[in-house]
């Protein structure tokens, strides 16, 4: 079967969508010549300087060109090159994107995605790591896309452009890298719906991007000790699949969410008061989260390491759980 | 000057062995702008500079030996492992930091020099960046402010005409990326040979006493050109090779030696000679630095306050 990389998902996604629907525009740093990340590669040798637009340094008329160009019945696709960039044009996205349906009584809509890479793990340091996921869900009014896998890459990308409303794609820098089998024809994932990647009973590993893999890594590890884990991957935080996790939280009764921002106030969070509120008589024991440290990221790799997520951390969580303690120092050590 | 060219040779050596993590922005080729204007800085000045900013580090004067170990992870580093290539920073030599947000730092610097102002300690700022960054809302922003309220800052744009891939006349609808905005600010549109350490020397000298006048802030334009990719890990296919050596013939460590030697200052061989020594000094510092172990990995917990901590909560 023919492969297809994570990087590889992102162009397909693009390519697919723009041949389909001819009001589909991409606009972004370097996008024409395939950007930074090679995500883009090809597209405007096939679809023309018309559909893809090669900007300067200049998010906020990044984002706020992609809501006009929105707002005029375009479907843009605007790329924001690290998503820690995001705070450049913070306002376009969160006073002005997020809220241009609501406060005009529906008047406008905006069918755009704004696309950036998003995470660490690979020395990039404190101003190009970050997970900022959680950034965009203190805000109402935009959706939020953060796949695991090449093959969701590509669906929840194309279904994202297909989407009316406002939606961010983070796309996990350390994910690019990683493989598998090529989806066949046109692809689409819906948007909303968790996907579960290991069934068991014992405990539940809700992840999201790069930490589903350490969720998988975790539940193989707790498999040697006969327990058993399952492991959702949320796949979208807004719209969030909630009853997936608390049909899994009420079978398992033991939740360990792992999220690769600080934990001070992940995305993590939000899940867990869902599951506390709603949850509570079914669980075990109390939620834990497996989160980044509460610190900047540093370059150096062991320090790095040391304050991100990993397979080991959520295992020992879990373990933690099961052995009926809670686990001392998962999120940060205060 | 050629101990910079030399560092980052050696840096690009290393790169490609495996040794530094993450990128690295090289600026070989601009080397004469980052010297010429910190020649003309005093050590009460400050100055600041972006991810390609390893040179404007060491131009100030900070430690070969404690950015290197930073750039190699290695204790000891000048920011103690946490900052890496993009934000090396030696504020005891008046460097205020390298910044990897384009144009994020440009109104730090102007606050900077608001300070100095306010404070009316004498102190000049400046600050680089590149010709891309011209493009972003905080720079026309930080200049406009400093223009009003006249603040003694210097503003240098390297020139070396690529915003990453793309060539900077794509992106500007003008042909100069700074000076050709200045008078937009009441500024003089002011352009230098940035690859001509001497003139830069001199319109940073101009510039910088201007602003200890009291009569404002500067815009430089410095033209330069880039000799390798944008990063470390770009290869610069969509530059034309004879683009490359014509800048080439350009570089500017090969005008400085051929000036001394017309002006019998030194001659083609002295001039040789210590770069192969520089050459060897830079190879023994890389085998030190190698030789020397990582930073404790609990220590990415310390720091974040200014009183060493981290917590945020009992
Ligand atoms: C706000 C922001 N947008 C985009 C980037 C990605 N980026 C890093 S360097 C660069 C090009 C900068 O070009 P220029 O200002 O000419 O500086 P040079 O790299 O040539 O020194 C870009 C787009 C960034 N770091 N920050
Ligand atoms: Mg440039």
């Amino acid at each position: 079967m023919a492969q297809l990389t994570f990087r590889e998902a992102v162009a397909a996604a693009l390519e697919q969508e723009m041949a389909r629907d001819e009001s589909v525009v991409l606009l972004g740093e370097d996008v024409g010549s395939g950007g930074v990340f090679k995500t883009t590669a090809g597209l405007k040798d096939r679809f023309g300087a018309a559909r893809v637009w090669d900007t300067p340094i200049s998010e906020q008329a990044i984002a706020g060109a992609a809501m006009g160009a929105a707002a005029a019945g375009l479907r843009p696709v605007a790329e924001i090159m690290f998503s820690d960039f995001y705070a450049t044009c913070w306002d376009q996205i969160a006073n002005e994107i997020a809220k241009a349906c609501y406060m005009t009584g529906g008047q406008l809509t905006m069918p755009l995605v704004v696309r950036g890479t998003n995470g660490g793990g690979l020395g990039f340091g404190a101003q190009h790591s970050q997970s900022v996921e959680n950034w965009a869900m203190c805000i109402p009014g935009i959706k939020i896309v953060s796949p695991s896998t090449p093959d969701d890459m590509w669906g929840l990308l194309a279904a994202s452009i297909r989407d009316d409303e406002p939606v961010l794609v983070f796309e996990h820098k350390a994910l690019f890298g990683t493989k598998a089998e090529r989806p066949t024809g046109d692809h689409l994932v819906g948007l909303g719906e968790a996907a579960r990647r290991r069934a068991g009973d014992d405990v539940t590993l809700v992840g999201l991007a790069r930490t589903v893999g350490m969720c998988e890594q975790a539940a193989d590890a707790l498999g040697g000790d006969g327990v058993t884990a399952d492991v959702l991957d949320l796949r979208c935080l807004v719209p969030l699949d909630a009853a997936a996790v608390l049909a899994s939280a009420r079978r398992t009764g033991r939740v360990v969410i792992v999220e690769e921002n600080p934990g001070q106030l992940g995305w993590g969070a939000g899940v867990a008061a869902i599951l506390a509120e709603e949850a509570f008589d079914d669980l075990r024991a109390p939620i834990v989260r497996v989160s980044g440290g509460n610190v900047p990221l540093p370059v150096a790799a062991a320090m790095e390491a040391e304050v991100t997520p990993s397979a080991e951390k959520v295992a020992a969580a879990a373990r933690g759980l099961l052995e009926g303690r809670i686990p001392a120092a998962t999120t940060a050590r205060a | 000057m050629l101990r910079i060219r030399q560092f980052e040779t050696k840096l690009d050596v290393l790169y490609r062995q495996g040794r530094v993590r993450g990128p690295a922005h090289l600026g070989l080729g601009q080397e004469a702008i980052a010297v010429g204007v910190a020649a003309a800085l005093g050590p009460g000045d400050a100055s600041l500079g972006t991810y390609r900013g390893h040179a404007h580090a060491l131009a100030r004067g900070a430690s070969e030996e404690a950015v290197l170990r930073e750039l190699l992870g290695r204790v000891g580093g000048v920011c103690g492992g946490k900052g890496g290539s993009m934000h090396i920073t030696s504020v005891e030599h008046g460097y205020y930091g390298s910044y990897a947000i384009v144009g994020g730092h440009i109104p730090t610097a102007v606050g900077m020099a608001w300070a100095s102002r306010i404070r009316g300690d004498g102190g000049v700022t400046a600050c680089f960046f590149g010709d891309g960054t011209t493009n972003i809302g905080a720079f026309h922003e930080a200049v406009n402010l400093a223009a009003v309220w006249k603040l003694p800052a210097v503003f240098v744009c390297e020139n070396n005409h690529y915003m990453e891939y793309t060539p900077i006349g794509d992106v500007i609808p003008v042909e100069r990326p700074a000076a050709d905005r200045a008078p937009a600010y009441g500024l003089e549109p002011l352009v230098v040979d940035g690859n001509d350490v001497a003139a830069v020397r001199e319109v940073a000298r101009a510039a910088v006493e201007r602003a200890r006048r009291g009569d404002g802030p500067t815009l430089v334009e410095a033209t330069t050109y880039r000799l390798t990719g944008h990063s470390v890990a770009d290869g610069g296919a969509y530059r034309h090779p004879d683009e490359v050596s014509a800048a080439r013939a350009r570089d500017p460590l090969v005008r400085l030696a051929t000036d001394l030697a017309r002006s019998g200052e030194m001659t083609v061989d002295q001039s040789e000679a210590l770069v192969a020594r520089v050459k060897g000094e830079m190879d023994a510092l890389a085998a030190h630095v190698l030789a020397e172990p990582a930073p404790d990995a609990a220590a990415a917990w310390t720091g974040m306050w200014s009183d060493g901590s981290s917590t945020w909560r009992n």
